[in-house]
């Protein structure tokens, strides 16, 4: 019998993976966009939501174990994605004079075909992002009688400087576009797929992930042009 | 009129599997809109004999579409312009005078080139071995009836079954994968009863078969669909992929 690490790591081990953690961070992805949304009510209700999630939610282990199984479904994403793109390059290493799309039944697209550069791109981003706003200096707020940190101040005041917002725009479009190709994928990759539902799939999966790009993609515009500066306001954090 | 068609073309030559290869462009007149693809390239080997110049080896059989011998990348798509249609049942016809066509092989790691456009595609053979059969007592032959099959899954078994092996699916793929090839077999005798008793065997071997013959890893581009002569959906490759993962939790 062939062992367990070995089927892993069989092409369609790895796609198994990619799949499946696919579909976990994007499930995380709409979460986290849910949550965003939250600016759009207010500092009170952004804070207290975050103060629910960081220190409520399970008695405040909820965060532990989401951050751990966030950084073992991302790790694993990247590691099988970054193969797949390797052995791409072992397996044709003189390229074609002439590369042609087919159309028709083809889902080859400039979105699939970049699945590697928007990856990348999201993992830099990612790291920076956590840096920059989970552990961001913040200042602390009361609401209802609670003493939290007030992200929403750091949110605010950070999307304001223009160049990160449009640097989180630009990030946002690639995301949209891997999530374009990536989420009808993962559902091919594990093997959810079959001819009657191929087709709702994969327009489903092109419509979530325009609504995804967009949301995270508005979000830093709204804030940049239509917010008011709390930095200014309070005084500076 | 003479509607003869005079064409450019670009075409890999290669003298051997070690030798490099580089593109090399001819211009060819007298081209009839009814010839096929590989009848254009016949022409243009008799032009190139009658001038003692080593003709362009290309591979063909039937010449009918169904052997799966042929294939070339034509303008960068496999089996040329027109969807599920092989090279030789290409006609000429799809091409406008003065176009300028290029031609090279299928390219691939697990299809080493051997020279000009012909490649070995030993690999699909060896991977058939790995378990794309039903292994079956001889003697009299069965009654044909004695285990009923679906009409739905005969169709789709049927659908899988018309693979003809001709790795166009390998050519087109961005990453040189060989899933849709491998998947109609598993799928074909998966979907069938006579193929149970070897499925889980069948998917763990041919896709172990697969991976280590040098195809690159699937990336749901469905390109191999589009230019299957055989118009074989990529739903088999899920099928493969269920049938593959269920097999090596067991």
């Amino acid at each position: 019998m062939i062992s367990w690490k070995k089927n892993l790591t069989s092409s369609i081990g790895k796609k198994f993976v990619t799949g499946i953690t696919g579909l976990l961070l994007v499930s995380f992805v709409i979460v986290h966009l849910i949550g965003n949304l939250l600016l759009y009510a207010g500092p009170d209700a952004f804070n207290s939501y975050a103060y629910f999630l960081e220190h409520r939610l399970i008695h405040g282990w909820a965060v532990y174990v989401a951050d751990a199984m966030l950084i073992l479904f991302f790790g694993a994403h990247a590691v099988a994605g970054i193969s797949v793109w390797q052995k791409k390059r072992l397996a044709r290493p003189q390229p074609y004079y002439q590369a042609g799309n087919a159309g028709g039944a083809s889902r080859k697209s400039f979105a699939s075909r970049t699945m590697i550069v928007s990856g990348l791109v999201i993992l830099v981003f990612v790291i920076l992002h956590v840096r920059m706003f989970k552990f961001g200096p913040t200042a602390t707020v009361v609401v209802d009688g609670i003493e939290m940190r007030d992200l929403y101040t750091l949110v605010v005041s950070t999307f304001k400087v223009w160049w990160i917002s449009f640097a989180y725009m630009a990030v946002m479009v690639l995301l949209g576009l891997h999530l374009r190709h990536g989420i009808w994928s993962a559902f091919q990759s594990v093997g959810a797929t079959s001819p009657r539902y191929q087709p709702v799939i994969y327009v489903g999966g092109v419509t979530l992930s325009i609504l995804i790009g967009l949301g995270f993609f508005l979000l830093p515009l709204v804030i940049l042009f239509f917010y008011e500066n709390p930095a200014l306001s309070m005084g500076g954090i | 009129m003479d509607n003869h068609l005079t064409l450019n073309l670009l075409i890999w030559r290669q003298s051997g599997p070690e030798q490099p290869g580089m593109m090399v462009p001819y211009t060819i007149s007298g081209v009839s809109p009814e010839m096929s693809f590989l009848e254009m390239l016949d022409h243009l080997n008799d032009d190139l004999s009658r001038r003692g110049e080593r003709p362009v080896e290309f591979d063909s059989d039937c010449r009918e579409g169904i052997c799966g011998t042929c294939g070339l990348v034509i303008n960068g798509i496999a089996h040329g312009p027109k969807s599920a249609c092989t090279t030789c049942e290409l006609r000429m016809r799809s091409f406008k005078s003065g176009d300028t066509i290029s031609v090279e092989p299928f390219r691939a790691t697990g299809f080493p080139i051997v020279r000009d456009l012909v490649v070995d595609r030993g690999a699909f053979d060896r991977i058939i071995a790995k378990g794309g059969y039903v292994s079956v007592n001889t003697g009299a032959a069965p009654d044909g009836n004695a285990i009923p099959v679906s009409k739905f899954d005969a169709d789709r078994a049927m659908d899988a079954a018309s693979c003809i092996g001709c790795g166009a699916c390998v050519a087109a793929c961005p990453n040189a994968s060989a899933s849709l090839f491998v998947s109609a077999k598993v799928a074909q005798l998966a979907l069938l009863p006579q193929g149970q008793p070897e499925r889980d065997h069948r998917a763990l071997k041919m896709v172990e078969q697969m991976d280590r013959e040098g195809f690159g890893d699937c990336s749901n581009h469905g390109e191999c669909e589009a230019v299957c002569p055989k118009a074989i959906s990529i739903s088999h490759i899920a099928i493969m992929r269920r049938d593959f993962m269920r097999a090596a939790v067991q």
